[in-house]
């Protein structure tokens, strides 16, 4: 079968060549309408373009401060109210039976016994529901992901997949009745290797006729080939052979979970007018608007999708898991109900990192010049291709890039196992595939004798410059060329060696049992996703000069609420808490892609920022009126309008009241939208210390320091807070979080088993920010959320290389896995080094 | 059966099923700050002070708590007149999604009470059943070592 490449991949809209560096801001012109195309003139000027830069102020009174959270005190207070945080009368708890066996049909399923409990109100199988083939996967229509997923199936996948739906009037009540579903499985061969999964006569896991991708890529389900990605830049062949060293190795990044603090729930009920209403911890709001419509065979105007605070999410809310089912409920019992899963449920049934094999090759000169570089990745996307495609993509996309290399070459395919279903999670792909070119910038910087960090601060890429990569891998299209309009990677590498004191310990191993070794590693991710992401919002302005600000966008915690205050308040010329900020309500808010790419403070920032200034200019107006001024003589601070002079001056309020009561009349407000042209990378540098025991393999994590350029940080106490919070998620992945299976089932889904870390473990860890401005963003700010995930796997691989010399490719790095690599470092090598790093696969 | 608790110093005459778990009844009866993220009494997320000590009450009985005084992140202050931890976790910028947040209050008010000068290593030992995923805890630990200073120095909180 035609494999697609770049050049197959259908382009949805022209991308506009967004090319922009800090020194030049290229400002975009209207196009000149041709002189015969005047309706279409006509049409385009209806329809605003997004800005390509953004003005930079003098000195900020609003961003770049850190304000207080304006969510904050209702959070420590208990007042602030999450999905199961309200009471709802006539409620029913709804339960999903969730499959015993890896891969089986469905023979037969008897719910008579079932609905005979006490209690028990409605069960549904597959025989009940619309066969709808979709993705869960909250993204852009149509999605880059697989319609291979249904709202019930007569066959299971994995698992914990979906067999039936109980809803009952107690919760007690709907788990005894799962157990009293009778369900006749013919149990299947099932494929749990994903790089055998491929493999001829490998038991075909989506045999069913309807599942198909929605837009023109690739696709085999025949195969379990989810998906296929591959781009080349110039001739690696030829870069091999100029290469004085090539190395290749294979890293297998594993499965691990995002473990919000708050597992998924939904509550839906029917309103007043008999329209759907879904309270649910999202964080793509419109997507499963649309999605739970397409499910359920409804119109998207009978739903209404609120999300209120959210408990995290990492990206695993960024799927649609609950909403159907509790939307089914609803509308056939016309009852409200709440799904919530639990802890094990979380982690055996909903989303989690993909995990892969990364083989990297690279070719370098003895001087340090990277000559080639080629990435060959099997995504494992377990039974369902949510994300199949772009968190492939992305591995490439966020990675490749930072190192300059004439050739490239980038191919990578996901593949279908028995295995729980990965979805998007922090990182996106970079994490996996990072890990395996940040161990392998170590090995070669080793092999060529040369420095680790001089290697990388060689070859990294600064303002400026470029890569072909940006444009040859977009998401399920051509990506987006752009130069790098900021880079403070240099000063992150800097900086963090004074802290981690690099030149004073490194080599320094000490003697005896347990051995010191220092570890870093660079990174690099994206904001937003370029001509495809898109945010909007609506300003209005209330009598005493405060603001209802409406957004599409998402705040899981993260504090985006805030943010987006303070770039309004930044532009309105106010405080940020005179912004009442309402966010993720598709009644009430306008359209946003949701909370992921890294995208809210840069995207939807842009739209604050543009709304704001149509808000702005609409007071100056009434102000200039009310004040018997010029427009072009009003200056505004603080919440007032100053005339020509500071002579005459107006509140914020003043102006409000006249132009609702007074003169003139009108609601002085605005709608905006904002679509990027660019993806401007943030750059990080990570650090570790290790202690490793050379008599238990223990690994103990001294030290971790991170330094993170993310542009502007609207508010650098989150900033700081986002970092933070993503490094220990790297480091406890690196080292403790795993998967343990039998047979496809999750042996460990509890806290008690499946370790993330607390305050106990922590190492000393140490953050910063690098200062940088980036044109294309709000006020100069990147994205900051994701990148910092990263660093863990390789910085503490890197670490304990130093420390011991053994190079680990399958994380986490645990004591037994440790100990018995560095047995075979020193025992002669008989076995090949293959068949003894599958044995530790798994526990 | 009937359950008689002191619930942030206020009594109430609770109707409960002795097999009922506390989480569940304070949140029946209200208490909604008690929340739920593992059910096993792994995370801390539902821990409340039950006669002064930090537990968490997905793993405690209803039957257990019979006379007890319980006190839940409402009881410790409100938005108007926050507990210094309160104030502290907003300042520091402890809070991000804030769903760990009042059980983790829940054991920094527990430290606090039996020791108001705390070393770091005694936050760290006091809060590391309380789970987060956003923070990292850094910005937790300061506010927790910083409210001891503040309660030291004198300053009037609440409470």
């Amino acid at each position: 079968m035609a494999k697609t490449t770049k050049k197959e991949t259908v382009k949805k809209a022209a991308p506009k060549k967004a090319t922009v560096t800090a020194k030049k801001p290229a400002v975009k012109k209207a196009s000149a309408p041709k002189a015969a195309a005047k309706t279409k003139a006509a049409l385009e000027s209806a329809i605003p373009e997004s800005p390509l830069v953004f003005e930079r102020p003098e000195k900020f009174e609003q961003v770049k401060h850190s304000l207080e959270k304006v969510d904050a005190l209702g959070l420590v207070c208990g007042t602030q109210k999450y999905v199961g945080d309200i009471d709802m009368p006539n409620l029913l708890h709804v339960k999903v039976l969730g499959s015993p066996h890896a891969h089986a049909r469905i023979k037969k399923i008897d719910t008579g016994d079932a609905l005979k409990l006490p209690g028990v109100v409605a069960v549904y199988t597959y025989k009940d529901v619309p066969r709808v083939p979709r993705t869960t996967a909250g993204q852009g229509w149509p999605e880059p992901s697989p319609y291979d997923t249904y709202l019930l199936d007569s066959k299971v996948r994995f698992v914990g997949d979906r067999v039936a739906i109980v809803a009952a009037e107690t919760i007690e009540a709907a788990e005894e009745a799962c157990k009293k579903i009778k369900v006749d499985y013919e149990v299947l061969e099932a494929v749990f290797d994903p790089e055998k999964a491929m493999d001829k006569g490998a038991p075909v896991i989506h045999d069913e006729k309807d599942a198909y991708v929605p837009i023109p890529i690739f696709y085999d389900k025949s195969r379990n080939h989810a998906s296929h990605v591959e781009t080349k830049v110039g001739d690696v062949e030829k870069g091999y052979k100029e290469a004085d060293v090539v190395l290749e190795k294979k890293f297998y990044p594993h499965y691990a979970q995002h473990c919000p603090i708050e597992p998924h729930i939904c509550m839906a009920w029917l309103d007043e007018n008999d329209r759907l209403v879904l309270r649910t911890s999202t964080q793509v709001p419109f997507h499963a608007r649309r999605i739970t419509a397409q499910t359920l065979q409804i119109p998207i105007k009978k739903i209404r999708v609120i999300k209120p605070r959210i408990g995290g999410a990492f990206g695993t809310k960024q799927e649609v898991l609950l909403e159907d089912i509790c939307g089914l409920v609803t509308l056939r019992t016309r009852r409200p109900c709440k799904l919530a899963l639990t802890r094990s449920e979380e982690f055996m049934s909903s989303r989690t990192r993909h995990p892969m094999v990364v083989k990297i090759k690279m070719g370098a000169k003895k001087d340090g010049t990277i000559t080639a570089l080629s990435m060959r990745i099997i995504s494992n996307t377990g039974a369902y291709g949510s994300h199949a495609l772009t968190v492939l993509s992305n591995c490439g996309s966020k990675v490749l890039p930072l190192y300059r290399a004439n050739n490239i070459e980038f191919v990578g395919d996901t593949v279908y196992t028995n295995l729980p279903v990965g979805g998007a999670y922090r990182g996106y792909g970079a994490t996996q595939a990072c890990f395996g070119t940040e161990s392998l910038m170590d090995d070669m910087a080793e092999a060529i004798g040369m420095d680790p960090i001089k290697f990388r601060q060689k070859n990294h890429i600064v303002e400026g410059e470029s890569s072909p990569i940006f444009k040859a891998l977009g998401e399920g299209r051509e990506g987006v060329d752009m130069a790098i309009g900021s880079c403070g990677l240099a000063e992150c590498i800097t900086k963090g060696m004074k802290l981690i004191d690099w030149k004073k310990k490194y080599g320094k191993k000490g003697t005896g049992t347990k051995r010191r070794g220092l570890g870093m590693c660079c990174l690099m991710q994206g904001s937003s996703i370029p001509e495809i992401d898109m945010g909007s919002v609506f300003i209005k302005m209330n009598e005493d000069g405060s603001f209802n600000m409406l957004l599409g966008a998402t705040d899981l915690g993260t504090g985006s609420d805030t943010v987006m205050a303070q770039i309004a308040a930044e532009t309105l010329g106010c405080k940020h808490t005179d912004l009442i900020v309402y966010s993720s309500d598709t009644d009430m808010t306008p359209f946003d892609v949701g909370a992921y790419a890294s995208s809210t403070t840069y995207l939807t920032g842009g739209a604050v920022i543009t709304t704001a200034k149509k808000v702005r200019d609409q007071i100056i107006a009434v102000a200039a009126l009310k004040m018997g001024e010029k427009p072009e003589d009003i200056t505004i601070k603080d919440g007032i309008c100053y005339g020509k002079g500071k002579k005459n001056k107006v509140t914020f309020g003043d102006v409000s009241r006249y132009s609702l009561y007074e003169n003139k009349q009108f609601q002085i407000g605005a709608i905006g939208s904002h679509i990027s042209h660019a993806s401007p990378p943030p750059f990080a540098a990570h650090f570790a210390e290790v202690e490793v025991d050379t008599e238990t393999g223990e690994v103990k994590l001294l030290s971790y320091v991170a330094g993170v350029d993310c542009g502007t940080a609207i508010n650098p106490q989150l900033a700081d807070g986002q970092t933070q919070g993503a490094c220990m998620n790297g480091i406890s992945f690196a080292l403790t979080e795993e998967y343990i299976f039998d047979n496809g089932k999750m042996l460990n889904s509890t806290f008690g088993n499946y370790k993330i870390w607390g305050t106990k473990d922590m190492p000393n860890l140490q953050t910063f920010l690098v200062d940088s401005y980036e044109n294309t963003g709000p006020y100069g700010a990147k994205s900051v959320s994701e990148i910092s995930i990263n660093g863990g796997l390789p910085a503490i691989a890197n670490a304990i290389k130093n420390a011991v010399g053994v190079r680990l490719t399958r994380p986490p790095f645990t004591a037994e896995k440790v100990l018995k690599a560095m047995k075979e470092l020193k025992a002669p090598k008989v076995e090949a080094p293959k068949a003894a790093a599958k044995k530790g696969k798994k526990k | 059966m009937k359950l008689n608790v002191k619930i942030n110093g206020k009594k109430f005459d609770l109707e409960v099923n002795p097999n009922a778990m506390l989480i569940d009844v304070l949140r029946d009866a209200g208490f909604k700050s008690v929340k739920s993220g593992c059910n096993e009494g792994s995370c801390g997320a539902c821990a409340v002070m039950i006669d002064g000590r930090p537990k968490n009450s997905c793993i405690v009985l209803a039957g257990q708590v019979q006379n007890s005084e319980i006190l839940t992140a409402e009881g410790l202050g409100n938005p108007e007149t926050p507990h210094i931890l309160q104030k502290s976790f907003v300042d520091h910028g402890a809070t991000q999604c804030g769903y760990c947040n009042p059980g983790s209050l829940i054991s920094a008010k527990a430290l606090l009470d039996r020791n108001p000068k705390p070393t770091e290593a005694d936050v760290k030992d006091a809060l590391d059943g309380n789970l987060c995923r956003c923070t990292g805890y850094v910005k937790r630990i300061e506010a927790v070592l910083d409210s001891a200073k503040i309660i030291q120095k004198g300053t009037k909180g609440n409470k």
